[in-house]
C-alpha cells in the first residue's frame, strides 16, 4: 500500500501528442498494488500506447474482472469510461458495451486466475466471436490480491512461497486463443516495455480479438527462487520471436531488414503492421506455424514472445452480426422504438 | 561496439553539480541546506550554513547578483526560482545573537603580518580566514569608512548601514585591525615594511568617461556614476537637478536613477544604446526602478552635450535601429534620426576598470597590455611571490560574491605562502553521502512536491520610498510567506544514489517518477544513444545523464537524466529493493583553516 501520490508537474518542453496531450493526461488514480508489481508496467505500458496513438481518453473503455491485476484500470487514463466487473465476466460485460456503442475503443485487462480458471468459458466466447478488442491478461501464476494461491497457468514444477510444487499442468492462453479462434495473439513480459507498448498499439488497431497474455511477476507471493513467474525466471527465459509495429495509414515503412525477416500485414484502417522477426522460416500469419512454433518453445523452456499470430482479414463480431455502427444513444428514439405497430408485425413474421 | 561506462559519482564534483544554485554560486553556498534549517525555524544555524561559504548573509541576502537564481531547478518546472537570495535575508533577519558561535581573536598570533589594501569585500573575507589562525591582518583603506563599494556605491536604500556594519564587525571583532583614511600611495614602500603577504583588494576604482563634443565645456552637471554615487553615500553631494539623464543601463545606472529621484529629480530618463534584451542591468534592479517611474528609453546613441554659457542644457542622441538574428545576435545598425532631449544633469554609468597608479613600474608585479595585473586564476597570486589580488582588483569588476571566493581562496594561497607550503597544495573539495531514510515513506526532508507560486517581495509605498536617502524598499518576507517560499526549494542536495546490484528491473521506479527522467535500456555506445531512449525530449544541454553499471538480470542499465528530476524521493518510495536511496549530498569547500597540514609552531 501507498502512503503518496504521485504529483503532476508540468515540466517545461515535456514532449506532447497529435492531440497536444501529455503522457501524463493518459495516467490515472495512485496504483495502491505492491511496490514492484509487474501490473503497474503493464498500466504503464497501455497509457503509453493509448498516448502514442493519440486516442482521446474519453473515447476508450476500460474493463476488467476481479484480482490485482484487474484493479489496475483506475490507474490509467482517468477520462475514460470503465468498470470492475463481476470475477471473470468481463468479456460478457465488454461484449454488451461493443454492441452499445462499437465507435469506442475497447481494452480488457484481466489475470491468470479471472480468465483462466473462473472466466475461462467467458474468455473463450469472447474470443470466438472476434470481439474488437484488446484483452490483456496479466500473468503472474498465482491469485495475488488473495495472496498467492497456484493459478492455472502456474508450470509444473513452480515451486509456491511457501515450498509446495505444482503439479497439474498450466494453460496456455496462447494456445487456447489459436484453438478458439482470436485474430492476433500475442505474448510478452511487464519487464521489456520496448516490445509490449508497440504490441498493445497493434492490437488496438487489429479489427478483432486481441489477446496478448503478458508476463507480470506478483514481487509479493510469486517472485522467488523456483518460481517460473519471476523476475529473473523471465529475463532468464525470454525469447523475443516476432516484433510487431504499427504503422499508421499515413506512414510509410522503412526497414532495411532481409527478405524474410520481416513481413507486413494490411488492417483494416490502411495502416500496417511490421512484423520483424528472429526466425524467417516462421510465418505468423499461420496458425499452424504459430502453434508449432508455441509447442516447440515449450519444449525447450523458452518463453516465447511477440506477435505470434494474426489474421486481420476476418470479420469481427459487429461485421458478423450486422450490428448498428452508430453509436446506440445516437441512434433517434423512433428508430430504436419503432412502437407497438412495428413490434406486431415483427412478432407476426415469427409465427 | 564501444559502451558508455557507468557514471563515477565518486567525484565530489558529480553530485555538486546536481545542486544547481550551489554549483552556481562562486562560494558555492550550501542553498537547499540553508533553506531546510529556515523551514525548521533553525535562523541562526541557516545564518552560519551561510557566512561559512559566503560570509556576509545579510548583506548578500540584499544585495546579491545571485547567480543561483537563474541557475535554480525550479525554473524547469515552473515559471520562477526559489527566492534564495531573499531566504538567505530570512536567517540574518531572524538569527539569534550569534557572537559566540564565532571565531575569536585568538589568544596568541602566529607572527605573521598580512597587509591587505582596500576595505571591500574582498579583503575583509581574506581577514575573516586568516585572523583567527593567528594571521595579524591589517587593512589599509582610503575612505573615512569601511565596505568598498557596498558602503560608497550600493545605495542605503538597499543595503541599510547598520547590515554593513554588523557583519563587517564580526571580523574586525577577530582582532583584525582596520586602518581608514590611509591610502597606499607607494607599493614598494609597503614591501619594505616587512609583511610576510600582500593582498590587493583595491577594487575597480575608475568610472569610465564619455568624450563627446561638449563634454569639457560644461563647468558642472556632467558626473561619473561610480564616483557620484560615493560623494552621495559620504553626504558631500545631497541634492541634483530636475531633469536627469542617465547613460548607461547596467546595475550602477539602476542604482544613479533611483538615488536621483531620493535627491530631488523631477524626471529621470535612463538612455540605453539597444533594446531590452540587451540590458546589463539584471531583471530585477530594472523591475525595481520602472517600479519608482523611471522611463527607460531604447535605441539612443549619446552624441553630444550641449551647453549654453558653459552650463549644461541638454543632450543630443542619434537613434539607433538593428538587424536582429533568430540567435538575438545584432548583425546590422543604422542610423535612423536624431533627436535632443533637455536636462540639468547627466550621470555617466557604463563601466568601470582597475587602475593602480599606486603600483610603481618597477615593483616586480607585471600587467598585460590593457593594464590589468597578471594574476593565478587558482592561486590569486601576482607576478611577485607574495602580493595577491582578489576582488574586483584582480580580474575587473564582478560582485560582491566573487571577491568574496576570490579572498577565500587567497586566504588559502596565503597560509601556505607563509607556512612553506607550494601554492598549489591545496585540499580538493569532497562529498559525503548521508542516507535520509527514517522508515516506510518517511524521510528526513519534506519531499513532496509543492507546486506553489514564488512569494512576492513587499515593498514599502512610494510615498513614503523618497522621504529619506536610507529608507530600506524592500520589507522582508512574512511569516507566511517564508513557510510557503521554503517548500518551493526541491532539495537539490538530496541525492538519488542507485546500487545497481539489488535492482530486480521492475519498471516501478520508471513510472512513479512524475518527470520521466529514468529509463532502463540497453548500454549504447554513446551517451546521446542512450538518452534517445528516455520519454523526457529534454535538450542535454546543462546536466549530466547518469547511467548504471550493469543490472545484475539483464546486464541493460538505469538512465537517469540529472537535469529534470524534482527529488520527490518517489522513486526511492516505489523502489521494492531499496536499490534507489536519497542521500543527502554533504558538499565540503576547504577553506584557509580546513588545509591538511598542521602549522609549523611559532
Ligand atoms: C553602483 C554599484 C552597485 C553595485 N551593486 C552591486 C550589487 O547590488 N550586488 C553585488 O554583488 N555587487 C554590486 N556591485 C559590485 C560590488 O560592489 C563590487 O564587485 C565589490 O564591492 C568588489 O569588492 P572588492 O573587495 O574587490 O572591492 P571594493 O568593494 O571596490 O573595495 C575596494 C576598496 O579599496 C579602497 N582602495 C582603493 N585603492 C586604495 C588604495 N590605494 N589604498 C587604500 N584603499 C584603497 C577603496 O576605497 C574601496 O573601499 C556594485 C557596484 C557598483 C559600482
Ligand atoms: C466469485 C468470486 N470468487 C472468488 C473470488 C476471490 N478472488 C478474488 S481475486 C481472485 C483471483 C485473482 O487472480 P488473478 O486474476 O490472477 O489476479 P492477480 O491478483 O493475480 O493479478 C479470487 C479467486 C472473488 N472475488 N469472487
Ligand atoms: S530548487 Fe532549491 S536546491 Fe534546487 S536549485 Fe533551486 S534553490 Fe537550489
Ligand atoms: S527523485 Fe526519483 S522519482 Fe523524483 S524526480 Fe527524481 S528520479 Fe524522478
Ligand atoms: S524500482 Fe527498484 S528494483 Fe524496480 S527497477 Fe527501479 S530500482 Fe530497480
Ligand atoms: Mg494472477
Amino acid at each position: 500500500m501507498t502512503s503518496f501520490v504521485k504529483p503532476r508537474i508540468d515540466r517545461k518542453n515535456a514532449p506532447v501528442n497529435s492531440l497536444g496531450l501529455k503522457r501524463q493526461d493518459y495516467d490515472g488514480a495512485m496504483s495502491t498494488l505492491c511496490a514492484g508489481c509487474g501490473h503497474d508496467s503493464v498500466t504503464a505500458a497501455m497509457a503509453t500506447a493509448f498516448y502514442e496513438l493519440a486516442i482521446e481518453p474519453h473515447k476508450a473503455v476500460k474493463v476488467s474482472g476481479i484480482g490485482c491485476s484487474s484493479k489496475t484500470t483506475a490507474y490509467f487514463l482517468k477520462e475514460a469510461h470503465g468498470a470492475n466487473t463481476v470475477h471473470g465476466r468481463m468479456p460478457s460485460f465488454a461484449t454488451g458495451a461493443m454492441a452499445a456503442n462499437a465507435a469506442l475503443t475497447y481494452i480488457g485487462v484481466s489475470g491468470d486466475g479471472d480468465s483462466l480458471s473462473i472466466g475461462i468459458g467467458q474468455m473463450i466466447h469472447a474470443m470466438r466471436r472476434n470481439a474488437n478488442m484488446v484483452y490483456v491478461l496479466e500473468n503472474n501464476g498465482v491469485y495475488g490480491l488473495t495472496k498467492g494461491q497456484f493459478s492455472a497457468s502456474a508450470d509444473i514444477g513452480s515451486i509456491a512461497k511457501k515450498g509446495t510444487v505444482n503439479e497439474q499442468p498450466p494453460l496456455d492462453p496462447c494456445i487456447m486463443a489459436l484453438a478458439a479462434g482470436a485474430t492476433f495473439v500475442a505474448r510478452s513480459f511487464s519487464g521489456d516495455r520496448k516490445q509490449l507498448v508497440p504490441l498493445i498499439k497493434a492490437g488496438l488497431k487489429h479489427k478483432g480479438f486481441a489477446i496478448i497474455d503478458v508476463i507480470s511477476p506478483c514481487v509479493s507471493f510469486n517472485d522467488h527462487k523456483g518460481s517460473t513467474k519471476s523476475y529473473a525466471h523471465t529475463y532468464k527465459y525470454y525469447h523475443k520471436a516476432v516484433h510487431a509495429d504499427y504503422i499508421p495509414p499515413t506512414d510509410e515503412i522503412m526497414t532495411s531488414y532481409d527478405e524474410g525477416e520481416t513481413m507486413s500485414v494490411e488492417l483494416h484502417d490502411g495502416g500496417k503492421i511490421l512484423l520483424k522477426k528472429l526466425d524467417p522460416n516462421y510465418d505468423p500469419t499461420s496458425q499452424a506455424s504459430a502453434f508449432s512454433k508455441i509447442m516447440e518453445s515449450k519444449a525447450s523452456n523458452e518463453i516465447l514472445t511477440g506477435l505470434l499470430y494474426i489474421d486481420d482479414t476476418k470479420e469481427d463480431m459487429a461485421t458478423q452480426n450486422n450490428l448498428e455502427a452508430r453509436p446506440l444513444n445516437q441512434v433517434p428514439y423512433t428508430e430504436l422504438n419503432p412502437g407497438p405497430k412495428a413490434l406486431k408485425a415483427l412478432q407476426a413474421g415469427w409465427k | 561496439m564501444g559502451k558508455v561506462t557507468p557514471t563515477d559519482v565518486t567525484n565530489p564534483d558529480y553530485f555538486h553539480k546536481v545542486v544547481d544554485c550551489q554549483w552556481a554560486c562562486p562560494a558555492h553556498t550550501p542553498v537547499p541546506a540553508y533553506i531546510r534549517h529556515i523551514a525548521n525555524g533553525e535562523y541562526t544555524e541557516a545564518y552560519l550554513v551561510n557566512r561559512a561559504s559566503n560570509v556576509f548573509p545579510g548583506i548578500l541576502g540584499r544585495v546579491c547578483d545571485r547567480p543561483c537564481e537563474p541557475a535554480c531547478r525550479r525554473t524547469r518546472v515552473e515559471e520562477k526560482a526559489v527566492a534564495i537570495c531573499r531566504l538567505k535575508r530570512v536567517a540574518a533577519d531572524h538569527k539569534d545573537d550569534i557572537k559566540d558561535r564565532l571565531p575569536k581573536k585568538p589568544k596568541k598570533t602566529n607572527g605573521k603580518r598580512i597587509a591587505l589594501i582596500g576595505a571591500g569585500p574582498a579583503s575583509f573575507t581574506v581577514a575573516n580566514d586568516l585572523a583567527p589562525l593567528g594571521y595579524e591582518c591589517t587593512i589599509f583603506e582610503k575612505l573615512s569608512k569601511p565596505g568598498g563599494l557596498m558602503r560608497s556605491n550600493i545605495p542605503a536604500f538597499r543595503l541599510p548601514e547598520d547590515v554593513l556594519m554588523e557583519e563587517l564587525g564580526y571580523i574586525l571583532d577577530m582582532g583584525v585591525e582596520l586602518k581608514l583614511n590611509s591610502p597606499v600611495e607607494s607599493m614598494s614602500s609597503l614591501l619594505n615594511e616587512g609583511y610576510d603577504a600582500v593582498f590587493v583588494g583595491t577594487g575597480a576604482p575608475k568610472g569610465k568617461n564619455l568624450d563627446l563634443p561638449g563634454r569639457w565645456d560644461a563647468k558642472e552637471g556632467i558626473h561619473i556614476g561610480i564616483d557620484w554615487l560615493e560623494s552621495v553615500a559620504f553626504e558631500h553631494a545631497d541634492k541634483i537637478g530636475k531633469e536627469v539623464l542617465i547613460i548607461g543601463v547596467g546595475n550602477t545606472a539602476m542604482d544613479c536613477c533611483r538615488t536621483s529621484l531620493r535627491l530631488g529629480a523631477g524626471s529621470v530618463k535612463v538612455m540605453a544604446r539597444k533594446p531590452r534584451e540587451f540590458f546589463k542591468a539584471s531583471v530585477w534592479e530594472l523591475e525595481d526602478a520602472e517600479e519608482e517611474n523611471v522611463d527607460i528609453l531604447v535605441n539612443h546613441s549619446p552624441k553630444a552635450f550641449i551647453t549654453e554659457k558653459g552650463k549644461l542644457v541638454g543632450m543630443s542622441f542619434d537613434i539607433m535601429e538593428y538587424d536582429i538574428d533568430e540567435t538575438g545576435r545584432i548583425t546590422d545598425q543604422r542610423i535612423t534620426g536624431e533627436t535632443t532631449l533637455p536636462c540639468t544633469d547627466v550621470i555617466l554609468a557604463i563601466g568601470q576598470e582597475n587602475a593602480f597608479p599606486w603600483i610603481e613600474k618597477d615593483a616586480g608585479i607585471e600587467f598585460d597590455k590593457w593594464s590589468v595585473p597578471i594574476v593565478d586564476k587558482v592561486t590569486f597570486e601576482s607576478t611577485k611571490s607574495g602580493v595577491f589580488f582578489g576582488g574586483d582588483s584582480a580580474f575587473g569588476p564582478k560582485n560582491i560574491i566573487w571577491a568574496v571566493e576570490h579572498g577565500h581562496q587567497a586566504a588559502i594561497s596565503i597560509r601556505n605562502h607563509c607556512q612553506g607550503v607550494e601554492l598549489t597544495n591545496r585540499k580538493p573539495d569532497e562529498v559525503e553521502l548521508k542516507s535520509t531514510k527514517m522508515g516506510m515513506f518517511e524521510w528526513r526532508y519534506s519531499n513532496a512536491y509543492d507546486g506553489s507560486e514564488r512569494r512576492k517581495m513587499e515593498h514599502i509605498d512610494l510615498v513614503d520610498r523618497f522621504k529619506k536617502l536610507d529608507t530600506e524598499v524592500e520589507l522582508g518576507f512574512s511569516a507566511e510567506q517564508i513557510a510557503t517560499e521554503v517548500q518551493r526549494c526541491l532539495n537539490c542536495d538530496i541525492q538519488t544514489v542507485f546500487d545497481a546490484p539489488k535492482c530486480t528491473e521492475c519498471d516501478a521506479c520508471v513510472d512513479i517518477c512524475p518527470v520521466e527522467c529514468l529509463t532502463i535500456t540497453p548500454n549504447a555506445e554513446s551517451e546521446d544513444a542512450l538518452r534517445a531512449a528516455l520519454p523526457s525530449g529534454e535538450a542535454p544541454e546543462g546536466q549530466a545523464l547518469y547511467v548504471s553499471m550493469d543490472l545484475p538480470l539483464t546486464g541493460r542499465v538505469m538512465i537517469k537524466d540529472e537535469n529534470i528530476c524534482v527529488h520527490c524521493g518517489l522513486c526511492a518510495e516505489r523502489c521494492p529493493t531499496a536499490a534507489w536511496d536519497m542521500a543527502e549530498g554533504i558538499v565540503t569547500i576547504p577553506h584557509a583553516q580546513d588545509q591538511d597540514y598542521a602549522e609549523a609552531a611559532e
